[in-house]
């Protein structure tokens, strides 16, 4: 494999990263919590796009179904897991969500029957050929899914309304009270932002390499939080380019004989370089205490 | 005949066993301004917070222009008019001037209204309109707090409550401070503060309440108490 191919299909990984680490990272910003249930909406997702295809249901059709499953049990989840500890110890929040992640993959294998269902229909085969240089189709959706994703969401908070509430609260919650900002709101729209992304990033998966696991979720969900740190946590555009450089530094890892086998090892290292040298991420915000 | 805006009766608020507050009332009338001074602990923060919705009280109650807000969340209490100047001011560091003061304007409906008090805080605040696209957290201890001042006038407040507004600036700043506080009322708003400069803030007040360690002790005209021995020793430095 060449450089070049390397770099695209590392950018196309990276954008999937990059969409699931926005949730993430949202998430944290501004409520303040690791959504450690994320990387499993994905998989949620998988499980929905696989319901609807069963009943003979077309791809679009899923891939739409997927999204407002997820929306509905992202929300959800905050409202009865996460919102009665909003003031809790982080830690209890934390397990919180470690747990939710393991009942949402219970669930899955229950539905599943323990199996791991092919969706083919969803795969997208085919690729443009430039002389001798190939690139799939999987690869250019998925690279214009992430452009489209990243510049509509950097629109939505730079100029909504919303938006501004959003980094109102990621700010400072009780001066965003203080603004008659209903906080519960704002936390619940990220909440169901970051929930239809993971939907989104699972079909960009499925469409590549349709085997449907109940733990389909969970290394790009590590890969795409380790991204969202990388980036600096909490921070939008560093969610977008943790997520690229991650998925870039796997690609060209990859196609290295002598690192291949130890792609992980070298991505993980980067997280651990990085936050060596910069413990608040790239473009993370260096916190000030308050008093 | 005054018309009550703000009636606070046996409030007593817990942070877990500590009793911060310990069964207090007190009352502010349309046009007022009043004064809480108390030393730093005594309990003026969270009375503030208490009556904007930022923490619940064990008992008493809070009526806020005749309605019962003891259990109204803090972001619709902003809309009912009262709006709350946080202690060390708050201001969003990473927007600029102009959007901090549009998220003060966040529960405003009425665009007129919105451009119509955006004009009025330029007019009272000329440095914020210098700096309207410099980022908030650039600015300096003074222009701070008048930014978190504007940003309160933008949500069209009738009750503003400023929690220590002249905390850490220079004398003169101070001075300018407090002359704001004083074209709140000639704008029409009733003002509820609370200051540690007691000598400044009673100056400008009509009545004051003085809070020792979760209790109102003392109350009056401001005029009258600004000439009270006891609160002469302890609270102006005489
Ligand atoms: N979040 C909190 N948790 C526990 N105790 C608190 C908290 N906030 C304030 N207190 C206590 O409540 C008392 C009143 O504090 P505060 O209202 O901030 O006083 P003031 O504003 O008059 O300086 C103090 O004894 C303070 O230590
Ligand atoms: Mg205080």
């Amino acid at each position: 494999m060449d450089f070049l191919t390397a770099l695209i299909n590392g950018l196309s990984s990276g954008g999937t990263y990059a969409i699931i680490a926005l949730g993430y990272t949202m998430v944290y910003g501004i409520a303040k919590m690791l959504n450690f249930a994320h990387g499993d909406i994905i998989m949620i997702g998988g499980c929905v796009m696989y319901s609807v295809l069963s009943a003979k249901g077309n791809p679009l059709l899923a891939i739409l179904a997927a999204v407002v499953f997820c929306v509905v049990l992202g929300v959800t989840i905050e409202k009865l897991a996460y919102k009665p500890l909003r003031g809790a110890a982080s830690l209890a929040v934390l397990i919180t969500a470690i747990s939710m992640s393991y009942l949402l993959q219970s669930v899955a294998q229950i539905y599943l029957k323990s199996g791991t269902p092919a969706l083919s229909a969803l795969r997208l085969e085919g690729s443009v050929n430039i002389g001798s240089f190939r690139i799939d189709y999987s690869t250019i959706l998925t690279l214009a899914v992430t452009i489209v994703v990243m510049v509509a969401l950097s629109l939505f908070v730079k100029y909504s309304k919303t938006g501004r509430a959003m980094v109102a609260v990621s700010e400072d919650r009780d001066a965003a009270l203080l603004m008659g900002i209903n906080t519960n709101f704002i936390i619940t729209i990220t909440f169901a932002i970051g929930s239809a992304l993971a939907a989104i990033a699972g079909y960009l998966m499925l469409c590549k390499a349709p085997i449907l696991t109940n733990t389909l979720g969970s290394m790009p969900g590590i890969k795409a939080f380790a991204a969202a740190v990388i980036g600096g946590i909490g921070s939008i555009p560093g969610a977008m380019l943790g997520g690229i450089l991650l998925g870039v530094v796997e690609s060209i890892s990859y196609s290295i004989p002598v690192l291949a086998p130890f792609t992980e090892a070298v991505e993980f290292s980067i997280l651990i370089i990085i936050l060596l040298v910069r413990p608040s991420g790239i473009l993370g915000k260096m916190r000030r205490e308050k008093v | 005949m005054s018309e009550r805006l703000l009636e606070v009766t046996d409030l007593e608020v817990y942070y877990g066993v500590i009793n911060a507050l310990k069964g207090i009332s007190f009352h502010v009338d349309k046009g007022e301004i009043v004064s809480l001074i108390g030393a730093n602990g005594a309990g003026k923060t969270t009375t503030l917070h208490t009556i904007t919705g930022l923490i619940r009280p064990k008992n008493g109650s809070i009526i806020y222009k005749g309605v019962d807000i003891r259990r109204t969340p803090a972001h619709k209490i902003v809309s009912m008019g009262m709006v709350h100047v946080p202690e060390g001011r708050r201001i969003f560091q990473n927007l600029t001037v102009y959007e901090n003061l549009m998220m003060g304007a966040y529960s405003q409906k009425d665009k007129n209204k919105i451009s119509e008090n955006m004009e009025y805080v330029f007019k009272q605040f000329p440095r914020l309109e210098e700096r309207r696209r410099q980022l908030a957290g650039t600015l300096s201890g003074g222009e701070q707090q008048m930014l978190a001042m504007g940003r309160a006038l933008l949500a069209d407040p009738e009750l503003i409550v400023l929690d220590e507004p002249s905390m850490g600036l220079s004398p003169l700043l101070v001075s300018e401070i407090f002359d704001i506080v004083k074209t709140f009322r000639e704008a029409g708003k009733t003002v509820l503060l609370v200051e540690q400069n007691a000598k400044k803030a009673m100056s400008i007040s009509d009545r004051v309440y003085v809070l020792e360690t979760g209790s109102i002790t003392t109350e009056g005209k401001a005029a009258e108490l600004i000439h009270d021995e006891r609160i002469k020793k302890a609270y102006l430095g005489e």
